[in-house]
Formats: structure tokens, sequence, C-alpha cells
């Protein structure tokens, strides 16, 4: 076991992770069923850490869960079953098809992406489960609408999150109390940025699903956008055709976000590791999801709405 | 972001001002001038801009929120911005400084160590500025920066300055400012322009103190500054009853953040309010050892002694125990739509202990306009008044202006379970 030497100040990634740890244990502390939403994706892979440092020896205080739209990439998947084993942490995984099945979810036409149905399937299995608290990985810095967002948010029975119905938090006397049906979404990393997020990663040597780093791939550019195309999932199926007249080009790439397929664009990048990636995001032009979230783009508003919807 | 250097440090400041003020475009400067927007966003903001017949980039823009207020064309709540300069990491607290939002102000102020409070220069010390600085004060900011903006509309006069400075030093000195110990900077600026924000400017040569930039990257973190006592609320007791590892059969860590003060390995300590006493036998974060933990620090603490704790509990140095009361006397802010009810009983949190309360007394309420104190039945949303609570388990308190942490408390309603009061202890 390593010996830390005596330090007096709290450098900015200690105080960022000590705070996370305070808000996990609070959620633990009040919540009386919560559950870790985790999809194996960058913000996910830090809470887990997190959840380490905050309760080992012991096991974690919640389980692990997935809502899986089925159009995951595979590398992703593998790396999400693969962690959770590692850990020795039950996952629970729930499908958006599965909500297709039961008629829960109608998607519009065929090729409409299943991001934003990923609510439903997450309302279906909190009520199943009965959790009173999800933690989730979402950061203030993402989105405009974020920004406002508190550390313990409060959701109805619907799971709307309802901008003008929000509890006050103040220092750092956090209030998860809920009633029977009512839900609380509970973000540990709220005050870090994408930045301190590879920082800390680097930091705590995670590892993390290749396609966060630069590799080679079939892509088409669509309406400014990279957006890859033939990308195989774990169930052997194939999708995101290109359309008719589109040139496929082999580019070196990287993801900033990981989610479904059918809205997570690329970048182009040579970063193949870490310390790459650190120094790309301290020079980068671009937000990360405005470079990289085809579902953000359409207007200024867009997340406040999917939020209100009670999307994550 | 200019480079890739990690923070020594990380301070979250607050902004206090009205739309006319300047602030949101104080915030935008402050961000665009330490490269902390991005072009899309800009993009973005340039569109919205042209879309509304302006000729350069509104920098106003960039901390619009929500849709409903970009709609009203104000801010109703409490947004969260950060950047970063590379030596240190910021987190701003933007609060709107209208007189109905008094509870979003306290709540910004809550968490912050900064507090910024602009002054147009045109109008001098107005009443919203007395009342920021009264609501600042309350909440216990140590360091004050009062930024005069808008210099460019009086042509950077520095008699205007120098005479706005004075009117401020003097009502600062009334409220008792100077005496609590805080930190008072006032510095000439015009957001618009950028002058004396992080950059100097030709305009203001007059001037010789430090830019805001300049003060922001000085100012002590959180919690570095007094010399407080050790304060452990225990939130979470690990015992993972690993039977077949034997290093864990009796594992019993008390998890928790350091609230103030520190803790070395060997300190003897009493649990409170049983007041059990004995000693840190070890310290951990994760996997690692320390010898020692300091404040705003989580980890789990291991004692010598098997003693029944859980969560509510504090761990304390046992030569400086706080008081453990079930009366408490404090400033409460009312956060909430449904008066306060004296009939009624509440939850109080303080720290991570809960006790059932009930009002005993409204003693007066403040006019944060005019600092008065009003006799008063009842509480409405954004009143401030000096209450007293009855309680039905004892907490373990210290007065708000020796410790933030353990002075401050919430008001819950059980029938809803909002929050609706923050209290300081006095």
């Amino acid at each position: 076991m390593m010996t830390t030497a005596n330090k007096t100040t709290l450098s900015h990634l200690d105080w960022l992770e000590a705070e996370a740890i305070h808000i996990l244990r609070e959620v633990a502390g009040q919540c009386s069923n919560p559950v870790l939403l985790f999809s194996g994706g960058k913000d996910s892979l830090c809470i887990l850490r997190l959840a380490e440092k905050a309760f080992r020896p012991g096991r974690f205080p919640f389980p692990l869960m997935h809502i899986d739209t089925g159009h995951n990439y595979k590398e992703v998947i593998e790396f999400r079953d693969q962690r959770a084993a590692e850990l020795g942490e039950r996952l629970i995984v729930r499908s958006v098809e599965d909500s297709m099945k039961r008629g829960t979810v109608v998607l519009k036409s065929e090729d409409e992406s299943r991001n934003k149905h990923q609510s439903v399937t997450l309302l279906e299995a909190i009520e199943e489960f009965g959790f009173d608290c999800c933690i989730g990985g979402a950061r203030r810095d993402e989105e405009k609408a974020r920004a406002k967002e508190r550390i313990m948010s409060f959701r109805d029975e619907f799971g709307q999150w309802d901008p003008k119905n929000q509890r006050p938090e103040l220092w750092n006397l956090y209030n998860a109390r809920s009633h029977k049906g009512e839900n609380i979404r509970a973000f540990p990393i709220s005050n870090w940025t994408e930045m301190d997020v590879w920082q800390y990663i680097e930091r705590e040597k995670l590892g993390l699903p290749s396609i966060y780093f630069a590799h080679q791939r079939d892509v088409v550019m669509r309406a400014g956008s990279i957006v890859p195309v033939n990308v195989p999932l774990a169930s052997g199926e194939v999708i995101n055709q290109p359309k008719a007249g589109e040139e496929i080009i082999n580019m070196q790439v990287r993801f900033r976000t990981v989610g479904d397929i059918t809205c997570t664009a690329p970048v182009i990048s040579d970063a193949d590791d870490v310390t790459k990636i650190v120094l790309e995001t301290a020079t980068t032009t671009i937000t990360e999801r405005g470079a990289t979230r085809l579902d953000d783009q359409t207007s200024d508003a867009s997340m406040e709405q999917r939020k209100k919807e009670g999307y994550f | 972001m200019s480079n890739a250097k990690h923070n020594d440090s990380l301070l979250r400041f607050m902004t206090c001002g009205s739309v006319d003020d300047g602030k949101s475009t104080l915030i935008g400067r402050l961000l665009f001038d330490t490269k902390s927007i991005l072009a899309d966003t800009l993009t973005q903001m340039d569109r919205t801009s042209k879309k509304r017949g302006l000729e350069a980039v509104d920098l106003s823009l960039l901390t619009d929120g929500l849709q409903a207020e970009r709609e009203q064309g104000i801010t109703i709540d409490v947004a969260y911005r950060y950047f970063s300069t590379g030596t240190r990491k910021y987190i701003i607290a933007d609060a709107p400084g209208h007189e109905q939002y008094t509870r979003n102000m306290v709540t910004a102020a809550s968490t912050a160590n900064l507090a910024i409070i602009l002054i147009d220069a045109r109008k001098g010390v107005l009443t919203q500025t007395r009342r920021h600085s009264f609501l600042a004060h309350l909440v216990g900011i140590p360091h004050i920066v009062v930024a005069i903006n808008k210099m460019d509309l009086v042509d950077f006069d520095q008699a205007t300055f120098e005479k706005i400075k004075a009117d401020y030093l003097s009502f600062a000195e009334q409220i008792g400012l100077q005496r609590a110990g805080r930190d008072i900077q006032v510095v000439p600026l015009s957001a618009l322009t950028g002058d004396m924000l992080v950059d100097r400017g030709e305009a203001m040569n007059w001037y010789q103190g430090p830019t805001m930039l300049e003060l922001l990257e000085s100012a002590p973190a959180a919690h570095s500054e007094q010399n407080e006592p050790f304060r452990f609320p225990v939130q979470f007791v690990c015992r993972p009853h690993a039977s077949d590892d034997p290093e864990l059969h009796d594992f019993r860590g008390f998890m928790g953040r350091v609230e103030s003060g520190e803790i070395a390995v060997g300190d003897a300590v009493t649990v409170l309010p049983n007041g059990y006493t004995s000693k840190v036998k070890a310290i951990q974060l994760g996997e690692e050892h320390l010898k020692t933990a300091i404040t705003e620090q989580s980890v789990t603490l291991l004692l010598e002694d098997e003693i029944d704790t859980s969560r509510g509990d504090m761990i304390v140095k046992s030569d400086q125990a706080p008081e453990a009361v079930k009366q408490i006397s404090g400033m409460v802010c009312w956060l909430s739509e449904t008066p306060l009810s004296p009939a009624r009983t509440y939850v109080i949190r303080h720290t991570t202990r809960e006790s059932k309360a009930k009002v005993g007394e409204i003693e007066y309420k403040v006019d944060v306009n005019t600092l008065e104190q009003l006799p008063t039945q009842g509480l409405a949303m954004n009143d401030i008044a000096k209450i007293n609570f009855k309680l039905a388990q004892p907490l373990m308190v210290d007065s708000y202006s020796k410790n933030r942490a353990t002075g401050a408390f919430i008001v819950i309603d059980e029938s809803t379970n909002n929050t609706v009061g923050a209290g300081m202890i006095i």
C-alpha cells in the first residue's frame, strides 16, 4: 500500500474528487434504493473509479445499470461488461428493444434514432426495481440547459424535470428526499469539465473503450458532420448504411463522447493515448457536444426540451 | 483553456448584479478573454446577435440559460460556469440580482469564497449594491471585489471611480464588513471593452491596482485561511463483513468529508453525541493510506476501539469538541413560495444529521434594502429573519461566523420534501 506525504491544500482534481465522493456517499446515506447508470463511456468510468474510492473495501451500495439502445458500439458494450466483472458489481441491462416489443416505444420510422427513447426504458426500469435515485455522469459544462442543473435533481412521477420547480441547493447540504414514485437524479461530477475528466483519467490511469482513441474508420460527410457508416453491432447486424451518392472515406478519427451510434459523431484526430487527448482537449476550438452530438444541433433549446421529457 | 497544465487550486466565486450592470457581459468577457469559449458557441452567439440586429457579438448571450429566461430576457436561477487559466480552475455561481431573487443570491453565496459586486459607474452605490453586500456578508463570503463597471461610459474618469470607491467603503464600514475581517478590493473596469478585466488596456493608466483576473488568481482558495477545529460528520459506515478475508473481518470504516480542520493518525478523537473516545488508527482514500487528512478531503477513518457509530454522528478532536444543543438561533432565509408556518414541525438538516424542529420565536426580520430590523409574525419567500428553533435531537454546532460548514443548516418541509429555508447559526 502507498503512503502519501502531507499536503496543505487540495489541487483542483483532488477537490473535484473529494466533492464527488462526498456526493456518492450522500446518495448512499440518504436514499434507500439507488442505482448507478453506467454506459461504458468516459464519464461513467470516472464515476466507477470515484465509487471505488468512496466505498472500498466494501461493495458498492448500489447496482450498475445500462439502458441499451441496441445501437451501441460493440467495443463499448464489451468494455462495459468487462469493467463490471472486474469490479465484481452487479450490472443490470435494460434495452430499448424490449420497450419496442412491449409497444411502449414506437419509432416514427425504422431509421429514427432510438436515443431519445432511452427515457421510456429508463422510467420502466426505475419502476421495475423501485429505484429512488439514479446516479449519472452529466456535467454542467456540457450544455446550456445543464448549467442550472442541481447536483441532486428532483424528478416527478413521470420522470419530468421542471426547471421552475427545483430544490434550492445550498452549501453541501444535499436534499435527496423523495416520496414513493418520485425520483432523484444525482450528478457527482456536475462541476467537472471535459478537461477535468481527461486529466482524471490520465492521473488514475483508467482504461477506456478503444474507440476513444484515434483509429481508422469508414465515414461519410453528412451536413457538415462526420458520420460513421457500416458499423457492426455486437449482434452481428450492421447499421448506418451510407445514403445513395455518399462517398465513403477511410479516416483517422476518435470519439469525444460515446453514445447511440445514430447520433454520435467522431472527430478527426491522431491522439492515440490519454496524454495526447489531454493536449488536444486543451487546444480544441469546438465544444464537446457541438462537435459530436448530432441530436443537440436542432435548436438552441433542444437539450432543455428533451430533459423536460425525462431524458437523463 | 490555453494550456494543459494541471491547475494548482480551485476558486469558487459568485457575481452579484442585475442585467443592467453588465453582469452577463462581464462573465462573457472573462470566459472570452481566457479563451474558454469555443468556436461553435461563438458562432451560435454571433448568429443570435445578428438576429437581434446587433453589430458585434453580444457576450452576455453566453450566460443566457433556459428557454423561459431567454424569452423573458432575464436570468431567474443560479447558473454555474467554468473556466480555467492553467494555474487555477474557477467555478462561477451566476446569480440574478433582483430583490425577488434574494434566495438565489443566498444559494450562490453559500458555496462562494469570493463575490464580485457590480456597480454601474454612471449610477454609483445603489440600494441593490447595499443588498448584495449585506447578503454576501450574511453568508460569510471572505473576499469582496467591487467592480465599478461601464467606466467607458464615464470617459474612464478617475474622479468618478474614487468617489464611488469612497462611498462604498463608507457603506461597508457601516454594515461592519471591515470589522468582520472581510477583504475588500475595488477595481474600475469596462466589461464591454475588456479594460482591467484580463488585460489592463490603455484607458485607465491612472489605476495602479490589480486587474480583475489578478484579484481572482491571488485570492486564497476556499478554507485555506482560518485555523478551524476538526469536524468530521459521518456520512456512511463501511462494514464489509468479508469473513473469508481476516483483514476485513473486523473492518469498520467511518466515511465522510473533513468539513474543517485536519486530522492525523494517532490523534485522540471523540464521537458525538455519545461522547465515546478513541484514537485514529488509519486514514484511507481508496487503496491509499494517508498520514493526515485536510479540510474538504473525503476519506475513511478507522479508530483503535470498536465504537458504535452511525450516519449523523460527528467525529471531532477530543480537545476541540463543539456544543451539542437542542435549541438553535440563526439568521434564516426563506426559500419557499409557501410561507413559514410557526405552528408546523419542520426537519432541519445540519451536516449529515437531521432533527425535527419547531419555531420558538421569530425575533425580527431584516429589510434587505435598508437593513432595518422589523417585527414580524411570519416569513415569506426571500425574507430573512432571526429565528429560534427547538430541536427534537441534539445537533453539534459551531457559530456560522466561526465555521461555515458546521454553522449552516437547511429547513425541509416533510410534506413536499422541499428545501424551504437556509439558516446560519448565531
